[in-house]
């Protein structure tokens, strides 16, 4: 297990989660979670489901109040924003999002543009022009006038990022963004993400794609943080282990120098819980 | 599309973005907000044009002249009796001037305003329920709204029209509150729930309504019943449009001052939140304002269903999602909607009159079912 070993860099422009929890009905979800994100670096959050991945993303975008502790974004708690602040700030993208209306491409990324207009304000040329740079940030300019239901999944969540792009962020929230996709539109996805350059913190399911993508990873097991660190440094077979009940072997990337992992099919006798899983790795 | 994303992570932070200067492709939707500003202007000529020749309509052959002599000269208007437009003046007689000013202008404006405020209505819940089902009439609000004015009527409180239309107010609200606890399941709205918590509350609010009118036993007794079911516009006066014209304008400047907001929720609450949007405080605020909008409404009408489900979707077919458009429009569409339904249901079968809500039904029930299949409504 390891820990952070970085010096805080919090007033610099980076993300820290100090001590958050949440608890729902006395069940405890989310347990004293500490967490960094250095500027401009992919955090990945890792966890099987249920590990309470979600809600600490829901805490830091303040869709859920914490119980307790604070988040920090380059020292600023973000609690004590208006939520229109809060949007300039940190953009999310779900998983998934569906509507039945029926907006265009450009319709849906100049949402982005929400928090920095009022009431009466229609788009500014302004507006248009950033919409249009993030459409053709995820190389989806061609796309700008097609109609949201007609995209497939992977030019959806392109579309999103678009959109948060548009709202400036400080630091981008996303929620399992590559979950439905398949794995060529999962790649392309993160590779925008990446070049976006922003302070992200990402929860992702697939180890893989976190150990090519991420600068920093956080893995979290029933609501608490069980490692932090590199990806070569957290991604191990004794955590894998541990927190997934899965076996696998860690290799290196041929290309990119990063943790590879090979999962082992489960023994047919620990199919169920995975809890007795005996340990083959080398 | 998808050239293999270099996963070389230093080498993909290098790539520049493209330069800011993009090629300007006219979207549809941005050609859509140009010509706003024309269809929300044809459709308030529409509207004017409706009210003028819908005046004529009926037993009295009154000319749209005659019609256009009386308005303006009651108004102090006379300078805009041109004749080259072919405006010109035409005085009629005493008893067609009072016809005209005291009968069909108060009928036609008050299917015009109840039209257009039940249409804003559908539109404000459909979006904040996120149920392309919703309406005043479906989810039991009307229902609700006559029943508290009956109530107010029967109780002997007082007050007139704004002692019944408080009481309606009050009755959609309650309706409105019981509806939203009752559809909800774990937290979240379904609309199918939801709709048919409405038909419960609706129906036992009908029934009410009846049973509190009946007991009563006035003479009226029978047609009451009908006129805070079904709706009628018979009994539209000037005195009775007061209320409800000054509630009306008050809720359209607070729902078109929220326009952009209420396009936030074009993903969802959680969504709205992130883009900064105060979900809780809008929602609240927006839907007493779509109670107190019915009750008003309710109480000079009676309830008129199908028209806030009918003609935001028409109207959003039409011009697409933003609400910057869809509400205005909503609004002016509804007033030309509610205004044609009326002068048929009290024209056709003349002398006898059809209640109004039987025509909204009539052409309200296939969008409805047209609404149910294609937005495949969530469960």
């Amino acid at each position: 297990m390891t820990t952070t070993a970085e010096p805080p860099t919090a007033t610099s422009g980076g993300l820290r989660v100090d001590d958050v929890s949440w608890s729902v009905k006395g069940t405890v979800i989310v347990d004293g979670i500490e967490l960094q994100g250095r500027p401009g670096e992919i955090t990945g959050l890792l966890g099987p489901n249920g590990s309470g991945k979600t809600t600490l993303l829901r805490a830091i975008a303040r869709l859920t109040r914490p119980d307790r502790g604070v988040v920090l974004l380059g020292g600023t708690d973000l609690s004590s924003l208006r939520r229109r602040d809060l949007a300039r700030k940190l953009a999310v993208v779900e998983q998934h999002s569906g509507t039945d209306l029926d907006v265009t491409v450009l319709d849906v990324v100049l949402l982005g543009r929400t928090p920095y207009r009022s009431a009466l304000q229609g788009d500014s040329e302004h507006d248009r022009v950033l919409a249009l740079d993030a459409l053709d940030q995820v190389d989806m300019l061609d796309l700008a006038g097609r109609k949201w239901t007609t995209l497939s999944g992977g030019e959806k969540q392109r579309v999103q990022l678009a959109r948060a792009l548009t709202q400036q962020p400080a630091l981008l929230v996303l929620d399992e963004p590559t979950n439905h996709l398949d794995i060529a539109h999962a790649l392309s996805l993160l590779a925008l993400v990446r070049h976006a350059g922003l302070t992200t913190i990402a929860a992702l399911h697939d180890l893989n794609l976190a150990a090519m993508f991420c600068d920093h990873l956080v893995v979290l097991n029933r609501g608490r943080l069980v490692a932090a660190g590199a990806p070569a440094e957290v991604l191990t077979p004794d955590l894998l282990r541990e927190v997934y009940e899965v076996d696998a072997d860690v290799s290196r990337h041929p290309q990119t120098g990063r943790p590879l992992l090979t999962f082992h099919p489960p023994s047919p006798r620990s199919n169920g819980t995975g809890h007795t899983t005996p340990g083959v790795a080398t | 599309m998808n050239s293999a994303p270099a996963p070389g992570v230093a080498a993909d932070r290098t790539t520049t973005p493209p330069a800011g200067s993009t090629p300007s492709p006219l979207p549809r939707s941005r050609r859509r907000m140009l010509g706003s500003g024309a269809i929300v202007a044809a459709a308030v000529l529409i509207l004017t044009g409706s009210i003028l020749v819908a005046v004529t309509l009926g037993q009295a052959g009154i000319s749209v002249r005659e019609v256009w002599t009386v308005m303006t000269d009651r108004l102090g208007l006379s300078f805009l009796q041109v004749d080259t437009l072919g405006l010109g003046a035409q005085h009629p007689s005493d008893i067609r001037a009072d016809v005209i000013w005291n009968m069909r202008l108060p009928r036609t404006l008050s299917a015009a305003l109840i039209g257009a405020g039940l249409a804003v209505v559908g539109a404000i819940m459909q979006t904040l329920t996120r149920n392309p089902m919703a309406d005043p009439y479906l989810l039991g609000i009307s229902s609700g709204a006559s029943f508290g004015a009956v109530m107010v009527i029967v109780a002997g409180i007082g007050g007139g029209l704004f002692g019944v239309s408080l009481g309606a107010f009050g009755g959609a609200l309650g309706a409105f509150m019981l509806v939203l606890i009752i559809g909800q399941s774990s937290g979240t709205l379904t609309p199918v729930r939801m709709i048919l918590a409405g038909v419960a509350i609706g129906a036992l609010c009908s029934a009410l309504t009846s049973f509190v009118i009946l007991w009563v036993a006035d003479p009226h007794a029978t047609q009451d019943v009908q006129f805070w079911l079904s709706g009628s516009l018979a009994a539209s006066r000037w005195s009775s449009l007061q209320i409800a014209s000054v509630v009306f304008v008050a809720a359209l400047l607070l729902f078109l001052w929220n326009a952009r907001t209420l396009n936030a929720f074009t993903f969802g609450d959680d969504a709205a939140a992130s883009l900064g949007v105060d979900v809780n405080r809008i929602r609240w605020l927006l839907l007493v304002a779509c109670a107190l909008l019915t009750g008003v409404l309710v109480a000079v009408s009676g309830s008129i269903g199908f028209v806030g489900l009918l003609l935001p979707h028409a109207v959003r077919f039409l011009v697409g999602p933003d609400h910057r458009l869809v509400l205005p429009l909503s609004a002016l569409l509804g007033g030309v909607f509610l205004l044609w339904v009326d002068t048929v249901a009290r024209t056709v079968f003349d002398p006898r009159e059809l209640p109004v809500g039987v025509v909204t039904a009539i052409v309200g029930v296939p969008a409805f079912i047209w609404v149910l299949r294609k937005k495949q409504v969530r469960g």
